[in-house]
């Protein structure tokens, strides 16, 4: 109950993370676009030097919440080979599909934007696809 | 418009992202495949944080349409397609094998930075040689 709870209230913050991103600069909290945009490999129009400050806010909002909160683990991950081809599918993945959990699963599908829900619905199915595979191939998870 | 007031939204959403990202348990990969472990041992804490996420950004949305432009910036720059193509369909099928595989996508990736930097180095390594190539081979190639 204490997962869920603290859930909700992260999932409140990522909302309002994007509604000031929405209402301040008019624009979408997508962090795949904007981290491509920050790298200069292609992701629209935003300032490269906003983009800067939203992909260092990432990381700095996460350390004050860990402080705050104490307990962020157990931070379990798979093992190095299976990261680095996870990693170069999701970057990959991302660019082509023009966004990822944050822009598509909470800016677009809120929204109501058919290319979002629509592309929202396949990485979930993907993922679940892919997690029963691993399961069903004796992977532990 | 000030620099300063440009970069305050991005500065302030970032921040709020990622300790949302960190009180919502979504730093943590395994959490995250449990989610998706729909068949097997499944987590239900990611649909309470995309639940809550949605809720406040549907208000959002409703806002926006009374603004005549965003506080902190001249005009609107929202994405403006509809139309639904290949490549918006293979990109969201790749980035979910990748999702399943490692449990981490973009935001908790870039916010994990400050949790575990060593442990999530080379995913983020592995994640800007994926956009590289994309820049490469198509984006940088078309019209």
């Amino acid at each position: 109950m204490a997962d869920q709870l603290g859930g909700l209230v992260g999932g409140v913050l990522i909302g309002l993370a994007g509604a000031i991103m929405l209402l301040g600069a008019g624009r979408i909290a997508g962090v795949s676009g904007i981290a491509a945009r920050g790298l200069g490999l292609g992701g629209g129009t935003m300032s490269r030097s906003s983009a800067w400050m939203f992909l260092v806010g990432l990381p700095v909002g996460a350390l004050v919440a860990a402080l705050l909160g104490g307990k962020v683990g157990p931070l379990d991950y798979v093992p190095l080979p299976a990261v680095i081809v996870a990693g170069l599918l999701v970057g990959f993945g991302t660019r082509l599909g023009s966004g990822c959990t944050s822009g598509h699963g909470v800016c677009g599908v809120s929204r109501l934007s058919q290319r979002s829900l629509v592309a929202t619905a396949t990485f979930m199915a993907s993922g679940i696809a892919t997690v029963a595979i691993l399961r069903a191939a004796g992977v532990a998870l | 418009m000030s620099a300063l007031r440009r970069l305050l939204p991005p500065l302030v959403s970032g921040t709020l992202f990622g300790a949302g990202l960190t009180v919502g348990g979504m730093v943590n990969p395994q959490r995250v495949r449990h989610f998706l472990d729909l068949f097997g041992d499944w987590d239900p804490t990611l649909a309470f944080v995309m639940g809550g996420a949605l809720i406040v950004m549907a208000f959002a949305w409703r806002i926006q349409r009374g603004m005549g432009r965003p506080v902190f910036a001249e005009t609107w720059s929202l994405p403006d397609r509809t139309d639904l193509d290949g490549k918006l369909i293979a990109g969201a099928i790749l980035f979910g094998i990748g999702w399943g595989i490692a449990g981490i996508c973009p935001g908790p990736a870039v916010a994990s930075l400050a949790l575990v930097p060593a442990k999530v180095l080379p995913f983020i390594a592995a994640m800007i040689a994926g956009m590289a190539l994309h820049y490469l081979t198509i984006e940088r190639t078309k019209g």
